[in-house]
């Protein structure tokens, strides 16, 4: 498949495909797929799913998205569907309900072709910590595709889905998107409800949509987003067009470009294509100015502080009591917490749960948790005050393109560093996405970050769709133009 | 108590109210008590991967309602905090609490402690009332050597009071927890169903030498009931002086009540030192109560207690102890009430001793409310207006009441009438029975002649019992003492 | 500030987690190296800055009390590693 979720839409709207022939092609490219981006296909469900958008459609109650195929990140809760959020603990976990964002994907017509491989729990930057194995990138495919929505940017740059549902904690969805030459955008946090969203760390996951163009997550987003009852950190806000400021001209755009982000912290492949981007859209009529981000260098600090935080108490829940690996041989209860939690758990979410576990302790509260929480005001601050002099911020997703498999896995810190330009997005919820501006070392995909304002979303996909509109990077694929 | 010698003791309570909402603190599930297992716990409340808890503004309500109660401060913000422990009734391995910035701050509660010339008052000052999620339980009988999970009380709001360590015996302890649990009751905050653990007391109690600071607190937790509340104190304190006394020193402790030895024991469950690692929860933004809701609250909540006993004493008259007993609980101050205003103010002194007397006898006897009395408070006040216009006295208004309770009639006249029990206060047709009286029993008129007054009471029994205790007492008195020349 | 191996001891016990005494030395190496990174905060000025717990600063929104779930026990328990007569079993509870 090379089509977009736009122009699937279109062929499906006009009749000249079906839902259940898109998703047997899409089905048969996923179980012929080297990468490993699912970690289950269950082609009946699938199917039957194809069967009723088909139904849908006869009916005449179709909509722009019906008999589309995605892939779902396997962090969603999907009645009936293994929802393993790339963990062992959840290797058998068979979710009883819908998360919202399935549910609002479903009453669209979406078709799950499969459920995408992620690190577990949603951390990591490479999907090398899922327990369903790695994802290989398919430009190269001896490379990460970055993480943690790593299965969910595979399957989109391999072509196996159009598109795929992802979610960003420190950059879960713009650095894969990155990695592997597709567009994903991280909303406001707020905007699309953590309902059923196997939680990492509460106060900054937020679920977004991955695809080949802006246009296509503008319509993805306008299925995912909206206000839910059932989160409580869900904002109530009138429902929104995403795709109705698309072809706005960017005229008079004030792009913001931090300084010192393209100097010595980027690999000068990813700096060249990051700065040639930039160029474009002021090719496109956008005018540059400097900002600054004082404190967003203290962004990684803070974030892996804050998230482990989150993370040691929302993964105390997996205690093999009512779901969950529950390891064979105990004498006691204690025993049976530990041992099923040390087996059910990979070392990198065992070393996140110990941090964290750290940090909220006694004594140690004030100078790490509390610290990192006046150092995330700080950084929003810091952006309020970047936005008074411009529209949108421009710069890299990651120092370098992706790396290779097994690169980083030795010092987990080494890792983190990576995430230096998207923690801060997600400290003070802002919206944020990532689209192809290039290639660099070894050919492969350079992504462009572009940040904007709260609830800023459609004028960064405007922005997106009009580089877009200019360029043909996202129009690559790793077998070649589309 | 026996009050130690050269000892103080030095109590505080932890109370936890379950909030009597429908539905869960952060959950859409039935609160409803004695549901199968599991039946009533959802999604939420059994902690699946990714459920998120939302707040029922009952649990809201109900806080802000007891926070005025006390003349506590109501915390314009306030803010939820996970406190993170494992357990298995716990299921998402933290319980959803206050800590840092509680919902109500502050309050006093007036206690009246003990009975006759030792009763006093006193104000217990509480530290604060915060809102929480009640856990699941275990069920302890045999499963092959496995303890059952019930998750169906996780998720009930609770209300956790807290004292200041102000409290010096049980008695005040008792009293104190008496107090609080009418007081919830009263403003329909919490069922005070104890058996089904609505209102459960954690009492922190030390003792220490006078002058001396405070000694090292055990805490007695899951008290529920008052009598287990006093056994469970007076066998602490003694253990510790006795402790202490043998040369050894207290160490912090949690420790469970065991009915039927009358002793406490360690909680083997609680001997790891813990840090809850307290933090605010990231899935629920802060608690703000705006002050139109802290108004709405206020309209809806029923005269307070307190200020009801003061309105009876200067309205009616009535003492202390009177008003303290008839404003037991909401439902026997309606039915007082609403007795006074049937009967009138001036009979507010007999109908208070017939609330708290016969009504509240009969009551008991056969375990029914007042709000389920058979006789009601209109047909009380009926009763009441026949004994003060002499038509019945107080003797027969008891048989009447008691025609009443068995249904016998609509009303007090009703049964006056069919009955034939009017009271006799025709001179001409008391002053035969006395005659026959005084011709039948003339050992006690001599009796009474040679200055046995007792006689003179024997000789009025013997007429009112003629009369079937229709004739009024007064008039059998003044004739009989006519006809005996005394 | 450096973990010493008995912190990262009492914080397994805490987050009930084993830690072989194989992967010890590896942990508490991963983890002073962590708290190296995030220690770099320490250079911010933070004082008189107020906490931000949440992304977005809004008030907690209040649902009505209502009950909204039916029984649905079956389906929520059918993922239980071990369940008999509705209940989820583990090893005995001593309180």
């Amino acid at each position: 498949m090379r089509g977009t979720v736009a122009s699937l839409a279109a062929e499906l709207a006009a009749g000249s495909v079906s839902a259940v022939e898109l998703a047997t092609e899409a089905l048969a490219r996923a179980q012929a797929s080297p990468l490993n981006a699912f970690i289950t296909l269950d082609p009946e469900r699938t199917l039957a799913e194809a069967r009723a958008a088909d139904a849908l459609r006869a009916a005449g109650q179709a909509g722009p998205l019906t008999g589309i195929p995605i892939a779902q990140k396997d962090i969603f809760c999907a009645e009936g569907w293994r929802t393993t959020a790339g963990s062992k603990m959840l290797g058998n976990f068979v979710a009883p309900y819908d998360a919202t964002v399935v549910a609002r994907g479903k009453a669209a017509g979406l078709v799950t072709i499969g459920r995408a491989n992620m690190d577990e729990f949603a951390m990591g930057s490479t999907n090398e910590n899922s327990a369903f194995g790695p994802v290989h990138n398919p430009w190269d495919i001896t490379r990460v595709p970055g993480g943690s929505s790593g299965g969910s940017a595979a399957a989109v740059a391999a072509g196996i889905v159009p598109a795929a549902t992802g979610t960003d904690t420190g950059g879960s969805i713009r650095q894969p998107a990155g990695f592997c030459g597709i567009t994903g955008i991280k909303p406001t946090y707020g905007v699309v409800s953590r309902y059923g969203m196997i939680a990492y760390a509460s106060s900054l996951d937020q679920g977004g949509p991955m695809a080949r163009t802006a246009q296509d997550c503008a319509m993805l987003l306008n299925a995912m987003a909206g206000f839910d009852a059932r989160d409580a950190t869900s904002l109530p806000r009138d429902a929104e067009d995403y795709t109705r400021d698309l072809d706005r001209p960017l005229d008079g755009l004030r792009v913001g470009v931090p300084r010192g982000w393209l100097a010595d912290g980027v690999s000068a492949d990813v700096r060249a294509a990051v700065e040639a981007g930039i160029v474009q859209l002021e090719t496109l009529g956008a005018k540059r100015v400097e900002v600054d981000l004082p404190h967003a260098q203290y962004a990684i600090a803070a974030y892996y502080v804050i998230a482990p935080a989150e993370a040691s108490s929302n993964l105390s829940r997996y205690d093999g009591v009512r779901y969950g690996h529950r390891a064979a041989d105990y004498t006691d209860l204690a025993e049976m917490y530990a041992r099923s939690r040390s087996e059910g758990f990979g070392a990198e979410v065992q070393r996140r749960i110990l941090v964290g576990t750290y940090v909220l302790s006694a004594g140690y509260y004030d100078a790490y948790y509390l610290k990192a929480q006046q150092v995330r005001r700080r950084i929003a601050d810091d952006f309020a005050a970047a936005f008074a002099q411009c529209d949108i911020i421009a710069g890299p997703i990651a120092p370098t393109v992706a790396y290779k498999l097994g690169e980083k896995t030795a010092d987990p810190v080494q890792m983190y560093l990576g995430d230096v330009y998207t923690t801060l997005v997600n400290l003070a919820g802002l919206p944020a996405l990532s689209l192809p501006c290039g290639f660099g070392e070894g050919g492969m995909p350079v992504g462009l970050q572009l940040i904007g304002g709260a609830f800023s979303e459609a004028r960064l996909l405007n922005v997106a769709h009009r580089f877009q509109q200019a360029t043909d990077h996202h129009l690559q694929t790793p077998g070649g133009a589309a | 108590m026996s009050r130690p010698n050269g000892w103080e003791v030095v109590i505080g309570l932890e109370t936890h109210v379950q909030l009597s909402t429908v539905s869960k603190i952060f959950s859409g599930a039935s609160t409803a008590f004695g549901a199968e297992p599991n039946r009533q716990a959802c999604a939420v409340d059994m902690a699946l991967p990714g459920v998120l808890p939302v707040m029922n503004e009952g649990a809201v309500d109900r806080a802000i309602a007891f926070g005025l109660a006390i003349g506590a401060h109501v915390a314009p913000r306030s803010v939820f905090a996970r406190k993170n422990y494992f357990y298995p009734d716990l299921p998402k391995g933290y319980q959803i609490s206050q800590f840092e910035i509680p919902v109500v701050q502050g309050g006093t509660i007036t206690i009246q402690v003990g009975e006759g010339d030792k009763a006093y008052a006193k104000q217990v000052e509480l530290t604060r009332a915060h809102l929480e999620e009640d856990a699941g339980k275990s069920l302890h009988e045999d499963f092959h050597g496995m303890s059952g999970i019930d998750l169906n009380r996780a998720g009930t709001p609770l209300l956790e009071i807290v004292t200041e360590p102000v409290m010096t015996s049980s008695a005040e302890a008792v009293a104190y927890a008496r107090a609080l649990h009418a007081l919830v009751m009263w403003i329909g905050i919490c069922d005070g169903n104890m058996q089904e653990g609505s209102f459960r007391c954690d009492a922190n109690v030390s003792v220490r030498r006078p002058g001396e600071p405070l000694g090292t607190r055990r805490e007695i937790k899951n008290l529920n009931s008052f009598r287990f509340l006093q056994q469970a104190i007076d066998y602490e304190i003694r253990w510790q002086i006795e402790q202490i006394e043998d040369g050894h020193t207290i160490q912090q402790a949690t420790v469970l009540f065991d009915p039927d030895t009358g002793e406490t024991r360690m909680m083997r469950s609680k001997e790891d030192a813990h840090d809850y690692r307290y933090f605010p929860d990231p899935d629920l933004p802060p608690l703000v109560i705006e002050p139109a809701r802290i108004e709405r609250v206020k309209a809806s909540l029923p005269e307070l207690p307190a200020a009801m006993q003061a309105r009876f004493a200067a309205d009616f008259g009535l003492s202390a102890y009177d008003a303290a007993q008839l404003t037991s609980s909401l439902e026997t101050a309606r039915y007082f009430e609403a007795v006074v205003a049937a009967a009138g103010p001036a009979q507010a002194k007999p109908a208070a001793n017939w609330v708290m007397g016969e009504v509240a006898a009969r009551l008991n006897r056969e375990e029914k409310s007042i709000a389920a009395s058979p006789v009601s408070s209109a047909q009380l006040a009926g009763v009441l207006a026949r004994v003060a216009d002499n038509t019945i006295s107080n003797t027969i208004a008891r048989k009447v009441f008691e025609a009443l309770w068995n249904g016998e009639g609509e009303s007090a006249d009703a049964i006056i009438e069919a009955q034939g029990l009017k009271q006799v206060t025709d001179a001409s047709a008391i002053e035969p029975i006395i005659d026959e009286v005084l011709a039948a029993n003339p050992q006690s008129v001599a009796e009474f002649k040679a200055g046995k007054e007792k006689a003179f009471n024997a000789l009025v029994g013997q007429v009112m019992k003629a009369s079937r205790g229709k004739a009024s007492p007064a008039q059998v008195n003044e004739l009989l003492k006519k006809k005996l020349g005394a | 500030m450096s973990l010493s191996a008995d912190d990262v001891r009492k914080m397994a016990r805490l987050s009930r987690l084993l830690i072989s005494d194989a992967d010890a030395a590896a942990t508490l190496n991963a983890l002073n190296n962590t708290l190296a990174l995030v220690e770099r905060m320490a250079a911010v000025d933070t004082r008189g800055v107020e906490p931000m717990a949440h992304a977005q600063d809004v008030a907690l929104r209040l649902r009505p009390d209502a009950v909204t779930e039916a029984d649905a026990r079956e389906a929520l328990m059918a993922n239980a590693p071990a369940a008999e007569r509705g209940l989820f079993l583990v090893p005995k509870v001593i309180e």
